[in-house]
Formats: structure tokens, sequence, C-alpha cells
């Protein structure tokens, strides 16, 4: 029990916004989650505690479209630690009009598994 | 080569000044520091074509408020920047200040100012039925109107160039000095300019630039003026310009409500002394006073309706009045100290500057081939709807909005950058586009499309009103490898 | 695919649809499958899908497609079922003026000035941003000041930058989502500054888009000064009082060359000013019954145009319904007119519709003051609910069923929402 540390999150499953607090052992093992108001809160703290994954979405640059910029999204959740640097990759893409929603930019995105597609039809301008 | 005149300031004297100079066959040119024409003090005041009545008899202000105040009509004729008289009262809440209106009034009349009449609370509440029912009597003046002053200045000088005039803008003055043959030398950021005479209309720093010659006679300090603008649902809410009883002491005009012409309601200004001739600060200290002190006559007025504010800086020489006429350097004129009422009497210090230049020495010989008009350009809202068809069938950049608040159409914006807006404000003092409810929130981004396309440059490089005001940077692409 | 021009325009429609974002566009839908057949809906930005196309982040759907989709793929599927019905959209088209025939006057590049009768007519025109003159903020006048809408639709469909180093002002979620997507794109985000003690946002934007890149949210702080002559260069921040005013000499300045604003959104009712319809100075939108008809017969609204909403979802299925009684209208299957009156009571702004009917089940939507927990929403002395937390910052909805109303005979019904143990 001394060993055990404490890690505190702020639950996002609804406005009350539980401070959920995760007590693991030194191995990183969860022990005990408090400060959930119901089960949700206590998975995510679960979650966020051993892999925290996000939803990224960002622009990636077109030529000849409608707009300059076509919105992309990661076809499933990534490693947090992840979302930055797939952002800074992205910078350096270029596509060409027309696009089409759910076109695969980039695929299994550093390893990641998940795909980087498009989430929206570009027309070429005009 | 020798220029006749260079004015120095753009403003809406130098701009006046300007226009009524090309009426003759001379060589000028107009230098501004800013990157518009009208973007300093004249931008930023209330736009009011004053009476006639205010300023004390026996002061250049007296003598040409009301001057220049019958002046605006023919020039508006010819100009097309938009001038209404929708007349003033001047509010009397005691006794008091009853008897300072009935003093107002013979002071105008003294000068010859018509229509002046005290209005009883009963008809002052009829005609202007938002006012306080507080009140006691009110003073009315007809010959009060009110302009765009930026739109004043954007025509003058839109029209003095049309004959002849030469514009430098963007291009501060850095020194003058006389030579021995009697001439000056201009030197400016962009270069020198040899002359035989020197305008000094350089607003608030116009003892600056007289310390270049070495006049150091007088000294310009600032007073700013905070203005609220309010949502244009108000519009008519009061339909004349509402003066507060000036206050026997200063003098001062008070804040002020005023239909602006294009039916926004504004109220200040607030009037205090700065230090910092840049401080184009608002404060909510300013903010408080206003929306106070407009509450005691006009009660529905609520500052919850603002949507933009501004600042101005008036320019005040020591001893209050204006300061006009040739100095101990011959060949450098001054008109400064130009503060209100300086848009009113501006027709009249124009035509006041051109018998100093003559009386100086300047030969004046007609141009006889004087425009004197601008081509009119189109306010496609405002058009009746028979119209507006007619407009967008032969054009149909007529028909496509921009921006939505103030109805202001792709064909103006356009007109606007062929007439020489270089920026958002220029194109918004122009057409009122981004000039609305939304602060340009909903436009903005087509308006920066519209001036990169017509002037040939990179979005990034449009600016809000010149110099450093930016507005969107380019991404650093491509540094990186997937 | 994602409507660009339409090349005829008709002069007679069973319904119009001002504004093609969401609301819009379920409106049309709605009105089709309620039986109209000629149904127009008019645009004026260069593609219908309204401000979902720059909302690029996830969290549009879950309710309406039941599944997590992006702003643009939210628009694009509405869209597409727009499309698949036969709707009418014309883009670059700006209504500007409508009477109470319900005609219609636009105006567009591709179609000049056209005037268009409709039977019935759907106001859906959406919400604009408040600015800095709404809050008068003090201070200069430089370029960098501007709301995150528009430094959105810079980023995500223009491909530029507002700034290098921003500061926010306001915790709405457009805010929080800007903060996110500026720091992804490499300019540094000083701070989220809010002036109320609590967050305007959800605590899942709190979470994804502050604590994750170690963006300090400010509460109880604002913006008192704005610094620069050109461009910003600085800002001085200041937390409140409880009269919400800046305590100055607790303040610091904060280097910037961008201000974000977030301060809330205002619905866009100048056409429904010009109609004449009775508006609601709570929720700066029109009075609406539970067939989201205004005062004015045949014209109905829906959307951030009769109250601003924070979930995409929910004005689908407002406007839905707005749409159908609009098509309803035009066949002539009318449902039986109101008969109760809500009056927004204790903790209650506003309740939208504004009247209901005792026959038919309906949703209300209300916002609260005050942040409660373990509270009790409260229809006059006939029904009761518990709920678990209400929270100003979102939306509650509740559904009123007949059998609630049963022991009600009264035509004003009160809704409070109370701590449970009064």
């Amino acid at each position: 029990m001394p060993d055990n540390t404490l890690t505190h999150y702020l639950c996002i499953g609804c406005p009350l916004g539980c401070r959920l607090e995760v007590e693991s052992d030194d191995g990183d093992n969860v022990v005990e989650v408090r400060g959930w108001t119901c089960k949700k809160g206590d998975a995510y703290a679960r979650q966020e505690h051993i892999d925290p994954r996000r939803m990224v979405t960002t622009t990636v640059r077109v030529n000849g479209g409608r707009w300059a910029r076509v919105p992309v999204k990661t076809s499933d959740a990534v490693p947090k630690g992840q979302v930055e640097a797939i952002c800074r990759a992205l910078r350096s893409v270029t596509l060409a009009a027309p696009v089409r929603m759910g076109d695969v930019i980039v695929r299994d995105v550093f390893g990641t598994g998940a795909d980087i597609v498009a989430t929206r039809d570009m027309p070429a301008a005009g | 080569m020798l220029y006749d005149v260079v004015i120095v300031g753009g403003g809406v004297i130098g701009s006046a000044i300007a226009r009524e100079l090309m009426r003759y066959r001379l060589r000028a040119v107009l230098v501004e520091k800013e990157c518009e024409v009208g973007f300093g003090t004249s931008k930023s005041n209330s736009g009011i074509i004053h009476a006639g009545h205010h300023s004390a008899p026996g002061t250049l202000k007296g003598d040409l408020e009301w001057t220049g105040n019958q002046m605006w009509d023919p020039l508006n004729a010819d100009l097309d920047f938009g001038f209404k008289r929708i007349g003033e009262l001047t509010v009397a809440m005691n006794e008091a200040q009853v008897h300072e209106i009935e003093a107002l009034k013979r002071q105008g009349e003294t000068r010859g100012v018509p229509g002046l009449e005290i209005w009883d609370r009963e008809r002052t509440l009829k005609a202007e039925p938002n006012l306080t029912p507080d009140l006691l009597a009110s003073l009315s003046a007809p010959t009060a109107g009110v302009i765009n002053p930026y739109e004043a200045c954007f025509s003058l000088v839109e029209n003095a160039c049309i004959n002849g005039l030469e514009l430098s803008v963007e291009n501060p003055v850095l020194g003058i000095t006389p030579e021995p043959d009697g001439t000056l030398t201009v030197k400016t950021r962009h270069g020198l300019y040899h002359t035989r005479f020197v305008i000094n209309a350089a607003g608030v720093f116009a003892d600056s630039v007289a310390a270049m010659v070495g006049l150091n006679d007088f000294r310009i300090y600032v007073r700013k003026g905070e203005e609220y603008l309010l949502d244009k649902r108000l519009e008519g809410f009061v339909q004349r310009l509402i003066f507060p009883c000036p206050d026997p002491v200063t003098r001062s005009k008070g804040i002020l409500v005023i239909p602006t012409f294009d039916g926004t309601l504004m109220v200040g200004p607030t009037s205090h002394v700065v230090d910092d001739k840049d401080d184009l600060t608002t404060t909510s200290a300013g903010s408080d006073e206003v929306f106070d002190k407009v509450t005691q006559v006009v009660p529905g007025i609520s500052s919850r309706d603002c949507i933009a504010e501004f600042a101005g800086l008036r320019a005040v020489a020591d001893g209050e009045d204006f300061i006009i006429g040739p100095t101990a350097v011959k060949g450098f004129i001054n008109v400064a100290g130009i503060q209100s009422p300086g848009l009113t009497a501006a027709p009249a210090i124009a035509a006041m500057v051109i018998d100093i230049l003559r009386d100086e020495g300047l030969a004046l010989a007609p141009n006889d081939h004087f425009i004197p008009t601008v081509p009119r350009r189109v306010r496609f809202g405002a058009l009746p709807i028979e119209e507006k068809i007619r407009l967008a069938d032969e054009n149909p950049r007529y028909a496509h909005l921009i921006c939505r608040c103030e109805h202001v159409s792709e064909q103006e914006i356009l007109d606007a950058i062929h007439d020489g807006a270089r920026t958002l404000d220029g194109v918004k003092f122009r057409t009122r586009a981004g000039m609305g409810r939304c602060q340009g929130g909903f436009c903005t981004w087509r308006i920066m499309e519209l001036l990169a396309g017509e002037l040939a440059i990179p979005i990034s490089d449009v600016t809000k009103r010149g110099g450093g005001s930016w507005i969107i940077m380019q991404r650093e692409e491509g540094e990186q490898q997937v | 695919m994602i409507t660009g021009k339409l090349s005829h325009l008709e002069q007679h429609y069973d319904v119009v649809v001002v504004g093609g974002g969401p609301a819009g566009m379920a409106a049309a839908v709605g009105a089709r499958d309620a039986g109209a057949e000629k149904i127009l809906i008019v645009d004026r930005e260069k593609e219908a899908g309204g401000i979902l196309w720059q909302c690029i982040h996830p969290g549009f759907g879950l309710h309406h497609f039941k599944e997590e989709l992006t702003g643009p793929e939210y628009a694009q599927r509405y869209l597409a079922s727009v499309m698949d019905k036969g709707v009418d959209v014309v883009t670059g088209a700006f209504v500007f003026d409508a009477d109470r025939d319900r005609r219609i006057q636009l105006t567009s590049g591709q179609h000049g000035i056209r005037v268009i009768d409709s039977k019935a007519l759907v106001l859906g025109m959406g919400a604009r941003e408040r600015t800095r003159g709404a809050i008068r903020i003090p201070g200069t006048r430089p370029a960098g000041v501007l709301t995150a809408g528009l430094a959105q639709k810079f980023v995500n469909m223009m491909g530029f930058l507002p700034g290098k180093r921003v500061v926010i002002l306001g915790s709405g979620d457009i805010g929080l989502i800007m903060a996110r997507r500026l720091t992804l794109e490499g300019v540094e985000v000083v701070g989220v500054f809010e002036i109320m003690p609590h967050a305007n946002g959800l605590n899942r934007n709190i979470v994804q888009c502050l604590h994750d890149f170690d963006i300090p949210l400010h509460l109880s702080t604002t913006v008192a000064h704005i610094h620069g002559r050109d461009r910003v260069e600085k800002v001085t921040v200041a937390p409140v009082d409880a009269a919400l005013r800046p305590i100055m000499e607790k303040s610091w300045d904060i280097d910037c060359d961008t201000l974000l604003l977030s301060i809330g959104l205002l619905p866009e009712n100048e056409l429904s000013r010009q109609l004449g319809i009775s508006l609601d100075p709570v929720t700066s939108g029109p009075v609406v019954s539970s067939r989201m008809e205004t005062s004015m017969p045949g014209v109905f609204a829906c959307g951030n145009v009769v109250h601003i909403h924070d979930l995409v979802d929910f004005v689908s299925q407002e406007s839905y319904l707005a749409g159908t009684n609009a098509g309803e209208f035009v066949t002539g299957k009318r449902r039986p007119a109101d008969n109760v009156r809500l009056v927004p009571g204790e903790n209650v702004r506003y309740c939208v519709p504004h009247t209901i009917s005792t026959d038919r089940e309906h949703t209300v939507y209300m916002r609260v003051r005050q942040p409660l927990e373990k509270c009790l929403i409260r229809l006059g002395d006939v029904y009761q609910k518990k709920l678990l937390y209400v929270f100003p910052a979102e939306m509650v909805n509740l559904t009123i069923r007949p059998r609630f109303l049963e022991q009600f005979h009264g035509d004003a019904l009160r809704v409070d929402v109370v701590p449970r143990d009064t």
C-alpha cells in the first residue's frame, strides 16, 4: 500500500465531471478507482490510466479544391502520445481535388493500425 | 521639379484643401502617414455638421462653423458622400438650462442661423417620444446634419486626384528645410519634395511638423473621445441629434445621441485630455460615463445594444481656437488645432486657405478642365427593388451579397478597391462591409479574398489598416515527412 | 454530389427554408416526409451544410446517426438525404426580405434578384458569434482580435493561422476546440480565460482540448485590456469580483499577438424582425408553438434562430419537427392547436416550445440558471421527475406525455427545476 500511487482524472461522461482517483501499484496495475457516480466513470478512469486514446481530427492541404484544406480523421482512436506527431506529419501531405469522403489518405499511420481518412468530399473548385 | 503646394496630412482638412486647390492649375501633392486618407481623427469622430450656433462669437471657430455648415450641401451634391440635415435638439432639464438654451438661441440668431426654436416639453416629446419625460424644454436647430466623415475624405481626395493631385500614402514627413531662395524642401519616407508652399494640416501632430521649420509658438494637446455604436435594430429610436445642455463652465457639448448617416445610433463622445497622441484606447470608465449620462436623456438606450466602440483624438491648440494662417517661415502655412467644430468648418477652412495662398503670392489660374464630381458609387442595399433587379441583370456581382449585416455586394467591394481601398478598414469605411452587428465575423475572409485578388497580393498580406496590422499568417508547410 | 448550383429556380414553392445549415436541412426533410412536394432551401454560403463544415472535430451524430461523426461527415450525410428527397438547394443566395404572405426576396450572383412565393416558410438562419463590442473590452483596436468561429474558418477551411501566440477569452466549446486545433497546428495557446466561476464547455473538451496539452483554464478571470496599435501585442487579464468587474490590482499582462473570443452566440433574427413575428427577449428568438410555428401562421422557425443549442443532433430533431409541421400546413392536415402555455419558473430561464398541447407527446427544451445536483424538474403540481444534475451550459430536455397532464386543467403550466429536498 505505501508504494501505491494515486492519479486523478476528470470524468468526461457527463457535466457532473466526477473527480476520479485511480490507485495503482508499483506495476501500474489498477488497484481501485474511486470518486465515480456511475459505472461509466470507473471504466473511463481505467482506460485513461492504462491506455489513453484519442480520435485525431485535423486538415490536409488540397490543391484545386473548393477549399484549401480537406478535413481528415483517424479511423480509430490512437494512443494519446501519438496525436501531435500525427498532426505534424500530416502538414507535409498535399492532395489534389477531387477528394471523396472516406478516401484513405495515409494507411496505418505510424503503425497504430488506424488510417487517416477524409471526412468530406472536396470537389474541384468552380 | 518644384511643387506649388505640399499638403501634410490627409484628414478632412487636408482633403478639403486639396480638392479646392485643384480648381486651379497647380502642382500639388498630399502626403499622408497612414495607409489611407481619413484614417486619423477624421475617421473617429461624431460625424456631425453642427447647426452653427454652438461656438462662441469672436473666434475663428465661431466664424467658420456657420460658414462651413452652409457649404456642405453643394459639396455633397458634387461628391455624393452622403449628408443629411436631420436637425438637433439641445435638451434642458431645469430652469437654469432653459436660460442656457435661450442664450444659445440668441447666439445663433445673431450669427444668422435660421430656424432655431425653443420647444416646450410636449412638443419635444411629440417629436422625440423616447427622450426622458423629465425634460423641460429643448432648442431645435434644423440646420444640423450628419455625414460619414471618412467617406467625405475619400470622396474629396478621389476628386482631387481626378483633377491632378498627387497622393502619397504611408509616407510620413521626416523633416522640412527652408531653402535660401524662399522655397521649402520636405523630406519624407519616400523621398524629397521641393515646394513653394507647405500646408501643415497634420492634425494632432501639427505642432511637431511646425517645429520642423523651427516654429515652436504653439502646442497641440489631445482630447480623447470614446464613442459607442448600437445595434441597427434601434434605427429611428431618436431621429435627431440629441445634445444635453452644455456645461456652463467647460462649454463641453457633453454626451450626445447621434443617429449616424447610415441609421446606426452612436452615443458619445467622452472628452478627456490624454498625454499620448497614439492613445486610441476605450476604457470601462468611458463606457460607464457614456451610458450613465446618455440614459439620463434617453432612458431606453442600453449598453447591451453596443456592437462596437472606438476612440478618436481631437487636436486642441493652446487657447482652444483654430490656428490658421501664414507663419514667420515663408511659404509655411498652419492649419492647426482643428478640433470641434472642425469637420463642420472644413469647407470654409479650405476656402480660407486658398485666400491665404493667394495673399501669400501663389498665382491661382483657374483649371478649365476641373471636374467637380466623382463617379457615383452604387449603394445596392439602399436601392428600390426595380433598380436592384435592373443592376443585378446588368452585373450579377451586385446580386452577390458579401456583408449580410449591412447588405453590401461583391461589386460594391470591388468598386471600393478600385477607388483606392487597400485594407479591410478601407473597404469597411467605404462600403460599411464589416461594420454591422457581426463586426466582420462572417464576411472578413471573403473581403480578404477580394482584396488579395484585386491587388494581386497573397491573402496573408491583406491588413486591417496597413503597417503591422496583419490578419492571418501562412502555415509553415512541408517541414516534416510522414 | 455536394450541391453547387441550382440551374433553375421556380417562382412558387410549397415550402421555402431560409438557411441550409443543420436546421434548414432537417426542416426540408421533415417537410418532404410530411407530403410537401416543392421545397427550396436558400443558403447564403457557397455550399449548404452551415457551420458543420468547419467543425472538423468528432462528437456529432450520436443521437441522429447512432454513431460518432465529425461535423463535415454529419453535414455531408445529411445533405445527401436532402438531395435524395429531391429538395432544391440554392446556394450563394441571401433572403433580404420576407412578408406575411410568405413571399421572399432573394439576391444571388447566379439568379439575380428573385421574388418567390411559398405556402409555408421555415426560418433556420442560425446564429452569429458575440463580438468584442458586445462586452466592450477596453483598450486599443488592433488586428488580431477575432471570434473563435472566424479563426476556425481560417484554419480549417482556408488553411491560414490567426497568429503565433494566442489568448482565448471564454470557455465555450468552440473556444476549447480551437485551443486544441491551434496547438496541433503549432500555435502557442497561452491560456483560456472564463469570467464565470465555472467552465462553459463540456468536460470532454476540458480534458481533451486543454488538459491533454497542459493549457491552463483560468476561471473567474477576464481580459481587462487589449494593447497594441496595429496588431495585438499583449492583453491584461484580471480576476473578477462578485459583480464580474475586473480587480485591476490583481491583474497581469500576457504577451500575445491574438485574442480569440468565444463568448457566446446570438440568434440571427433580422428577417424575423422584418416579418414582425413575436420574439422572446430571453432567447432572442421567435416565440414558437409545439408545431414550431411562430406568431405568424405558416411561418415556422427552428435551430439556433429559436434558441442556442449545444448539440447538433437536437437541432436536427427540433427542425425535422418544424419541417413536418410546415409540410402539414401545406397539405392541410394540421395537428390540433396548443392549449397550454409553459411558464419558466424557479431556476428555468426559458422553455421551447413556448406552448404545448395536452393531446400529444412533446419534447421540451429548457435551460437552467444555476447548476444543481440531485434535483427535480416539476410541472406545476401534476408531475415531477428526478434529475441527477442540471448545468446552465447543457440544455435540459424533457418529454411531456399526455398522461402527465391528465389532472391538469389550467392554461399555464409552470416549470421549475429545484433541489430535491424542497
